[in-house]
């Protein structure tokens, strides 16, 4: 049986001339951490938030308060075929970069930039956001202009300043490639044979809706255990969530964010010009300057802060709050900022204990490995930030290849 | 005086009541039914048949008295769920979180001294919660910056009997809860809304009295509630049902405002700029922003100088953004009979063009801007009215079988324990075990090996790790999983198969 496999792998290598095909890359069989195989082949979220005694209604409770839906459906093979993918330079125009070379699992799934940088250097404009917990989302990109994760990656694949592929290039490569065929045909077995868009689209979504963390400190503390905070992190929770810094109303736990569009009316970096956000997106002048609030999960980790990375800092971003209503807005520009946009006047003890709590929102545990090998035989990644933006191959690193 | 004159126009409002049904059912073209059905459909369990006086159940087993010079959060921190915290009077400069189930805080009135919670004008919010079945009564709150009581999806709260002076914000704040009561609370000061409900379900507002404050009592984005028999006076806006644009809960429906005293709502709106309610008008007895079926019944409405009753929508209202997934019109709004003296003699000018498009003047109880379909009024020839005139006859006069929205005290959902294992073992174990390979611990099977018979000696280990393999990292304690949820989990690891 392996024989029949290793020597169907080499024809098919053979035939189509692709790069050097690794039988030996097989789909796992089953699910990623925090998922549980199903009888009928399908992985299932579970996580703590799912039991709690509430009352009434398993919805609401407590700190507890459940979790938003999430995409779910996807077979074991399909998540795993979506990791491959999502390290695979393959899909991008130059086979120099991937998924992961603007979402590297070492930086939060950021890049540690301030905005997004294209093959040759361009600005994409935006900051790459965290993919943690993505699979909670209704709306992705600073301004919600995709509905679903197969929408959002079309917009990172086929443009023109980021992976710079086209649909059709996109397909005969991965059906050019022995090893992609046999990997789709086994995570997607009533298709026939042939890798189509709508498959690759499926299972680099099915990936990304692995990417789990729901275990840092503050979960510990919100599911039963007060110890899992210090003294001052629950400080910080508590400024958190009154009503004078109001940061949870908008970053609402449990998902810190509850998916809304804000107008907070956060600056640009000094020479650019003004970003409008979600006012294009639904052609609303009320929305000028208007983003998606973003998850603060893994926040510590994806430093710079703002949909143009205009803080360094947390402690900068927190600070931005309080330095008065629209104290940001340029001059001749209207705004209609979010009614929780006032002047807190929080203490810089305050703004110190916001930054503690916000530093025990980390949990990595979930961590998915980065394949020693890609179907394709490029190294995995392709460009990455981490080594300071140069092409680089793949790092080795304790968190980031584990297998 | 004002004491005589509340009394007549109480006895009046009884009499007013005993003979409403002689009154005459004009022959209207259009009669707006009672929406009963939507009702039985929308409100969880329905209406209750009887007043229910409790939601958070009977008091736990265990009290702790808290003196003077001790910390209430202290006693709150040590508290097991099921816990009654008697607060002594005196005075407590504290802000109380409460992140438990089942804790009721009871102030101890002794010669009409109450504690209070005194914020000194720099403390945050004196109580927040987050448990279910949470119970604040009898206490004064002061001088804070943020809410007086602020719940965070607690459900089965019950806030009574509570004086809240000048706490900023909001005085009484639950939000994100189902099933709730706010009674009795005497609140004033405050810079936005005295008692604000918030993104919740099921909730009942009555016999408080807030004065003094932007607005006195707000419905926001949220469903099946009735507020009654309060006293809603010298508010810049009295009462309010609202949906706020770009809150994750999208809609406000079925609110009844019924016999309460809305009187004299003419303070200055001195809320924060660009918040929501620096939009009302003052001088405003009720507002309806976008809200769906909301029932006006039974209310004495005087002396509000710009409006009675104003309803709107949201491309009306001052300060209000765009939200595409809230509809913004006011639907299905009623008005039954209430009582309005001398409102709006001071109006602003958007009620006062939609008066003159009418060829009306002078005083107005009730005006309308923006779309309102399916809205009704009854005997509407009582009022001076703007707007109203596409409103139908309502087909009902009273709500009088809604007699609450809350629900029965249930026990908690059963979860059974090895759910829980399996729970924790997936959503923490899983991380960093494989069933049959290498991830960063040990293998389930090796684990097998080890502890086969022994769940509870498993579980003991993981609460406490020692390093056994010089080959894998050592293992973090899991010691903020319970006792019981480790013995779960070990039994769950110790049965897999796959």
């Amino acid at each position: 049986m392996k024989l029949c496999a290793l020597l169907l792998g080499v024809v098919l290598a053979t035939a189509s001339g692709a790069a050097a095909a690794d039988p030996s890359i097989r789909l796992r069989e089953y699910c990623p951490p925090s998922f549980e195989l199903l009888p009928e082949g399908v992985c299932a979220l579970r996580n703590r938030y799912q039991v709690y005694g509430s009352l009434q209604d398993a919805g609401v409770g407590g700190t507890t308060t459940h979790l938003p839906p999430h995409r779910e459906g996807f077979t074991p093979q399909q998540m795993d075929l979506g990791r491959y993918l999502f390290f695979d330079p393959l899909l991008s125009a130059d086979r120099g970069s991937s998924c992961a070379s603007c979402h590297d699992p070492e930086l939060g799934f950021s890049d540690g930039r301030a905005r997004a940088v294209g093959p040759a250097g361009e600005d994409v404009g935006r900051a790459a956001p965290t993919l943690w917990n993505v699979t909670f989302l209704k709306r992705l990109q600073w301004d919600a202009s995709a509905r679903s994760l197969e929408e959002q990656m079309q917009g990172s694949l086929f443009s023109a300043v980021e992976m710079a592929n086209t649909p059709a290039k996109l397909v005969a490569d991965l059906n050019a490639n022995a090893q992609y065929r046999r990997l789709f045909a086994e995570a997607f077995p009533a298709e026939t044979g042939v890798v189509t868009l709508a498959a690759i689209y499926r299972a680099i979504a099915a990936f990304q809706s692995s990417l789990i963390s729901l275990n840092s400190r503050y979960d510990r503390y919100a599911l039963g255990y007060p110890q899992a905070l210090s003294a001052h992190e629950i400080e910080g929770l508590n400024v958190f969530r009154s009503f004078v810094a109001r940061c949870a109303e908008c970053h609402t736990p449990p998902l810190f964010t509850n998916q809304q569009i804000a107008v907070i009316g956060s600056p640009e970096p000094a020479g650019r010009a003004l970003d409008v956000g979600a006012e294009k997106t639904f052609n609303a002048p009320k929305l000028k300057g208007g983003f998606k609030v973003p998850t603060l999960r893994n926040i510590a980790l994806t430093a710079p802060y703002m949909h143009s990375g205009r803080f360094a800092t947390l402690r900068e971003a927190v600070a931005f709050y309080t330095g008065g209503r629209g104290h940001a807005v340029p001059p001749g520009v209207e705004m209609y900022l979010h009614w929780h946009i006032w002047e807190p006047r929080l203490s810089d003890q305050e703004l110190d204990r916001l930054v503690d709590f916000l530093q025990t929102l980390t949990d990595e545990s979930f961590m998915p490995q980065v394949p020693e090998r890609l179907p394709s035989g490029l190294p995995p990644f392709g460009r990455r930030a981490i080594s300071g933006g140069a092409v680089a191959g793949p790092v080795q690193t304790t968190k980031g290849s584990r297998t | 005086m004002i004491r005589t004159l509340l009394v007549g126009l109480l006895l009046a409002a009884v009499g007013f009541a005993a003979g409403r049904h002689a009154g005459r059912d004009a022959a209207a073209a259009v009669v707006v039914p009672r929406p009963a059905a939507a009702h039985a459909a929308t409100a969880p369990g329905g209406t209750a048949a009887q007043p229910i006086r409790s939601v958070a159940g009977p008091a736990g087993p265990h009290v702790v008295t808290v003196e003077e010079g001790d910390s209430i959060q202290a006693a709150v921190g040590a508290a097991q769920p099921g816990t009654t915290i008697r607060i002594m009077p005196g005075t407590y400069r504290e802000s109380v979180y409460i992140d438990k189930d089942n804790i009721r805080l009871v102030g101890v009135i002794e010669a009409g001294k109450r504690p209070v919670l005194d914020g000194g004008g720099t403390l945050n919010d004196a109580i927040l919660y987050s448990g279910n079945n949470v119970v604040v009564e009898n206490l004064e709150l002061r001088a804070y910056k943020g809410n007086g009581i602020m719940g965070q999806a607690g459900n089965n709260f019950e806030i009574r009997n509570n004086v809240v002076v000048d706490t900023g914000v909001y005085g009484i704040f639950p939000q994100l809860g189902q099933n709730g009561i706010v009674e009795y609370n005497v609140v004033s000061g405050i810079a936005d809304a005295a008692i604000y409900v918030g993104m919740s379900d099921n909730i009942h507002v009555a016999h408080n009295e807030v004065f003094d404050s932007v607005a006195g009592i707000e419905i926001e984005n949220s469903r099946h509630a009735i507020v009654e028999n309060n006293y809603v006076h010298d508010n810049a806006g009295g009462l309010l049902a609202f949906i706020t644009p770009g809150l994750p809960i999208k809609t406000t429906f079925d609110v009844v405002f019924r016999h309460n005293f809305v009187v004299r709502n003419n303070h200055v709106n001195f809320a924060a700029p660009g918040s929501t309610v620096a939009g009302i008008p003052s001088g405003t007895g009720i507002l309806v922003m976008a809200a769906d079926d909301v029932v006006i019944e039974g209310n004495i409405i005087s002396d509000n100088k710009a409006i009675g009753v104003l309803i709107v929508d949201h491309a009306h209202a001052a300060n209000i953004t765009a939200d595409p997934e809230s509809d913004p019109n006011s639907d299905r709004v009623a008005i039954l009979d209430n009582v309005m003296l001398h409102n709006g003699y001071d109006t602003i000018p958007e009620v006062k063009a939609l008066l003159l498009s009418e060829l009306k003047g002078g005083d107005v109880d009730i005006a309308r801007a923006g779309p309102s379909p399916g809205s009704c009024i009854r005997e509407r020839e009582r009022y001076v009215t703007a707007g109203v005139g596409d409103f139908a006859e309502c087909g009902f006069s009273d709500t009088a079988d809604r007699i609450t929205y809350l629900l029965p005290p249930v026990p908690p959902r059963t979860i059974e324990l090895a759910e829980r294992g399996k729970v924790a073992y997936l959503g923490v174990c899983s991380g960093c075990h494989l069933y049959n390979g290498r991830l960063i611990g040990p293998p389930v099977q090796a684990i097998q090996a080890l502890y086969l018979d022994d769940p509870q000696g498993l579980a003991d280990y993981i609460a406490k790790p020692v390093r056994k393999r010089p080959d894998f990292p050592e293992m973090p304690p899991q010691d903020y999983l319970d006792p019981q949820t480790r013995l779960e989990v070990a039994k769950y690891m110790l049965a897999l198969t796959r």
